[in-house]
Formats: structure tokens, sequence, C-alpha cells
């Protein structure tokens, strides 16, 4: 009997512990950036914000060129997930649907595809971008994360693509459906939580992307917001008030988009990324 | 091209294939196409993602072989010079001491990240598996806030949290009775700039395990626990002869996973400290980042690059090469 008191204390326990030890970071970043700054850099920390003042935000949102760096920043991912979903999902639906030669081969190639270490092949990326006169522009960076994400896309959508009954496919065939129809009217549908999951995936690989674009684009006016909280940490490097209000802001799209499709996303990944 | 059935894959390997996943069932059957002709559709619908995957990333590849064979620094990138100078860089990496223990020390962090990434997220993943409704939910959001955190928002927390005037962490030491760290400089060494860096990259990996993991667990079929318990299995026991061996497969392609993703960390150790103090926490991508761009040697650089690959194909080659296997079994 007491055993069993026991057994059930000691996880709730260690899951509150757990929760504090994983939400802290995140917690300690909104408070400080509401903080005044006398509350910011006490002798003891303030552990509650009590007297809260906006002016942190005011001053992130004020550094130059924070507007054009948010749209910057929404306009490249975006597109590069759109993008990305929409050549993974023809290929994840020849992988998932269809037998042919070669199939192996392309598996493997998008596994290997995975593994690219882009973080160190900036030299050879930005030659290229400036051979092409792209430099300072959104493009190359746009479709250089489709590719980033895509093998990802694609190894998960996969597993989506083969969850989704052969039957209703093949019932809606019957009743005279093309292929094409039978999947766009069908499986499109079926998909939605599968194209959610994976373009969550995706938009956090974006929006976080941080080593291509601070060697292709020098120019402020086309950089994008990683670049900018990294300088901004470096600016204002003891002003933490205004680092964490800019990190929040970063943060807050991402953070609420997430909770948002978690519980979609969740699964997912086992059944379709991770397995290759 | 054999079809095997389900069943007789005697491999012995763990079929990541067989993974939990419903999802894998409708593949196992694949149906060929229904009239059984080959057609050219399924490579036409590959072809948009094998051409940008060849063009984006086969390209700078390529490109990158071929600049680590070359003389490349300032001047010969603002003339546009192509100066051949044969293995040079290379020789210049490997016969330095330096390019070694980068390796080692790539090796190492990325050896105990992983460990302590597995280990402690199928911990969570199991007590996630435990808890009851409310408390879950209240587990998982604590991981999904760490999971979502964008990295360079999540480095600059950290920064701040370790920040040796006014930082939490060091407030919270001298409380704990443990005064000569106060006024600690977590950055000034290397093995204390590790730990920070391990912490944080360790606090963001674990919800991406713990959280597939249990969604993993609930798949696993209520009759081989009934089953075992029949048996006599206590809950040790049922964990190493049902729970194990059912999530084998995930716990292996996520272990893959983590390797590539901990051993490619960037912005987690740039951000923080740009591999300092003094160089002794630059990892393989920072040190070819460092050489390559920092100092301007790019054709070095480059060669740094093509070694950095070479080692994470080493590393992750037992991984691969099941992988191989599995996919020639599933023809």
């Amino acid at each position: 009997m007491k055993r069993s008191v026991f057994g059930r204390i000691w996880p709730n326990a260690t899951a509150v512990i757990l929760f504090a030890g994983f939400a802290f970071p995140v917690y300690w970043m909104f408070a400080t950036s509401l903080k005044p700054t006398g509350d910011i850099i006490s002798e003891d920390p303030v552990w509650f914000p009590t007297d809260i003042t906006l002016g942190h935000f005011g001053r992130a949102v004020d550094a130059d060129h924070f507007w054009t760096l948010v749209a910057n920043s929404i306009t490249v991912t975006v597109c590069s997930v759109l993008l990305s979903l929409v050549i993974a999902l023809f290929a994840a639906f020849a992988l998932a649907r269809m037998r042919f030669k070669g199939r192996r081969g392309f598996v493997v190639t998008f596994m290997l595809a995975q593994m690219a270490p882009w973080e160190v092949m900036v030299i050879a990326i930005y030659m290229l971008v400036r051979d092409n006169d792209m430099l300072d522009s959104l493009v190359p960076l746009t479709v250089f994360y489709a590719v980033m994400v895509l093998p990802l896309t694609i190894l998960t959508l996969r597993g989506y693509v083969a969850a989704v009954p052969k039957e209703l496919e093949e019932s809606a065939m019957v009743d005279g459906c093309t292929r094409t129809q039978a999947f766009v009217r069908v499986i499109l549908p079926l998909l939605a939580p599968g194209l959610m999951a994976t373009s969550l995936f995706g938009f956090i690989t974006a929006w976080n992307e941080f080593p291509l674009v601070l060697i292709l684009n020098k120019d402020i006016e086309k950089q994008t917001l990683p670049l900018w909280l990294s300088q901004f940490q470096t600016a204002f490097g003891d002003d933490w008030g205004a680092t964490m209000a800019a990190s929040s802001l970063f943060a807050l799209p991402i953070l609420i988009l997430f909770i948002f499709l978690q519980r979609k996303a969740v699964g997912g990944l086992t059944d379709g990324a991770v397995k290759g | 091209m054999s079809v095997q059935t389900e069943g007789t894959d005697t491999a012995g390997e763990p079929a990541v294939r067989k993974a939990p996943a419903p999802a894998s069932r409708g593949e196992d059957h694949a149906p060929r196409p229904s009239s059984g002709r080959r057609t050219a559709t399924p490579y036409l619908l590959l072809l948009p993602a094998l051409l940008a995957t060849l063009i984006l990333l086969g390209w700078p590849l390529v490109k990158n072989g071929m600049l680590s064979f070359q003389n490349l620094n300032p001047r010969q990138l603002i003339q546009h010079l192509t100066e051949w100078n044969g293995f040079d860089n290379y020789q210049e990496v490997l016969s330095g001491s330096d390019f070694w223990h980068v390796v080692e020390r790539s090796v190492a962090f990325t050896a105990a990240n992983v460990v302590l990434i597995m280990l402690l997220g199928t911990l969570t993943g199991l007590l996630l598996a435990r808890l009851g409704r409310g408390m879950r939910l209240l587990l998982m959001l604590g991981l999904v806030l760490a999971w979502a955190m964008p990295v360079i928002a999540a480095t600059t927390v950290y920064q701040w949290l370790f920040a040796q005037r006014f930082g939490v962490v060091n407030w919270v030491l001298d409380k704990l009775g443990w005064h000569s760290m106060a006024d600690y400089n977590w950055f000034g060494s290397q093995f204390s700039t590790f730990s920070v860096v391990t912490l944080l990259i360790v606090w963001q990996s674990i919800p991406f395990v713990a959280i597939n993991l249990y969604a993993a667990t609930t798949t696993v079929p209520r009759e081989l626990y009934e089953a075992a318990s029949l048996d006599g299995a206590g809950a040790w026991k049922s964990f190493t002869s049902v729970t194990f061996p059912f999530l084998r497969p995930f716990l292996y392609a996520t272990t893959f996973l983590e390797v590539i993703w901990v051993f490619k960390a960037f912005p987690q150790i740039f951000a923080m400290n740009e591999g300092g103090p003094d160089h002794l926490t630059e990892t393989l991508p920072i040190y070819a980042f460092v050489q390559g761009v920092g100092n301007q040697h790019f054709g070095v650089g480059a060669a740094i690059s093509f070694l950095t690959i070479l080692v994470l194909l080493a590393i992750t080659s037992y991984y691969l090469r099941m992988v191989l296997k599995q996919e020639e079994d599933e023809l």
C-alpha cells in the first residue's frame, strides 16, 4: 500500500521538477524582458516581475531595420517551406506508393542528403552565389533553405502517405477518378496533419538558419532575424533587458506555432522521418 | 529484387522498417502500379526533388572539393583567380596537430551529448508514458517550450542565465554554498564553455526524443504487456522484453539523427563564444568556418570541410550500412 502511494508520487514529483527545468529558460527570457533594468541588474534575482515595463521591447523594435528583417525572415521562411512541401509531396508519393527500379537509390540519396553539412560548405556556396551575382538577395536563401529541409520533408511525408490506406485511393479510382484526382480529392486532405507537422520542422529550420545568411548577405536590408539577434546581442551585450526582449520577439512566432501544431507533429516523425 | 514478405526478414539487424508505426504497413504491401506495366511516372515525380538536391547540394559539394585543391585567399577571391595547388591544403591541415585535436574534440563532444540526450530523453519519454493525463500535459508543455525555442534565441538566453554578473545560475550556486561561483566566468575556460553548450543542446534535444518515444510507446500492443505479466514479468523485465525490443528501431534511428545534428551543431557554439576561449571549443564545423571564412584561407577551409564530411560519414557508417541493407531487403 505504502509502496503504491510512493509509486504515484515520484513520477509526478519528477514531472514537476522536469517541467520547471525545461520551462525556466523560456520563462526567464520573458520575465527579464518585462522587468525594469533595476530589477534585472539586482544582486538578488527578481523571480516574478511585478513592475512591468515594455521599454525593452520598444528599444528592440526601434533598432534599425527591425521591421525589414521581420519581413525578410517571414518571406524566406514561408516561401522555402512551401517550395519544399510541393517538391516533397511528389517525391513522397512516388516513394510510398510505387515500385520501380532504383527506388532504394532514391531513398538512400535523400538519407544522405539529410546529413548534408551545410554549415561547412559555406565557402563553396558563397562562391557559387557570388559567381551568379546573387549575393545580398533573398532568392538564394529561399532555395537553399528549401533544399535543406527537403530530405526530412520527403522522408516524413513518405510515412504519412504510406499510412493512408491504399483501398481509399483504389475505391476512388473505381468510382471513376483518375489517379491524380484520387490523390487530390482523397489523399491530400488526409495528409493535412502530416503536411502541418513537416512544415513545422521546415519552418523552424528556415527561421533559425544562421551560417548561410551570415556569409551571403552583408547588406543589412537583406538579412534575417537570427543574424540580427546575434548581432544585437553583441551590440547590446550588457543590456540584457533589450536582448531578452529581442529574443522573445524572435522566439514568439515559433513558440505559438509549435504549441498549436505540436500534437499533430508528434508521432509523424517516428512513422516517417526517422526510419529513413 | 525479391519481394520479401513480412516475417522472413532474418537479416538479424534490427529492422527500422518494422517500426511500431502502423504507417509502415501500407508500404510493406506496397502495391505495384495497378496495371503492372512500367511507367515513367515515379521518375517524373521524383525529378524535381532530385534536381533540386543535385543542383543545390551536389554542386556546392563538388565546388567545395575543387576549392580544396586551390590556393584561395582574399586576393584570389577578389580577382577571381583560380590557382591550383594540388594537395597543399590537405598537407597543411593534416600535418598540423590542430586538426587532430579538433577531430578528437568533435567526436568526444558528439558522443557526450548524444549519450546524455538518448539516456535522459528515453527516461523522460518513459516517464511521460507513466504519468496521468494532467501531469503529462504539463511536462509536455515544458518540453515543447524548450523544443520550439529558436536556436539563436536559446543561445542568447543561456548567455544570460550563465552571465558572470547578475546571471541567475551563479546566484543559485552561490546561495547553495558554492561561494567561489558567485562571480564565475563560464566562458573563460574550455570545460565550462562546453558544459554550457552541452546543457543547451541537451535541453533542446531531449524533447524530440522524449515526445516521439512516448508516441512510439503508445503503439506497443497491450496484449504483449498482458502476456508478459502473465509470465510473471515485473516492471523491469517487461521493459527489457517488451518495450525495449519494440522501441529499438526507433532508438537506432533517433540516435543516428542526433549524432548528425550534434556533430553539425554550429550556431550554439559559434553564437555562444565563437569557439573560444582561445579556439578551445572549436568543433569541426566551427574550425572549418573560422579557418576558411574568419582567417580568409578559403582553400584550406574547403579542405577542412571535405575532411569534416569524411569524419561524419565515418561515424555514421554503421547506421548507413544498416539502412542500405534494409532498403535492399525491402525491394
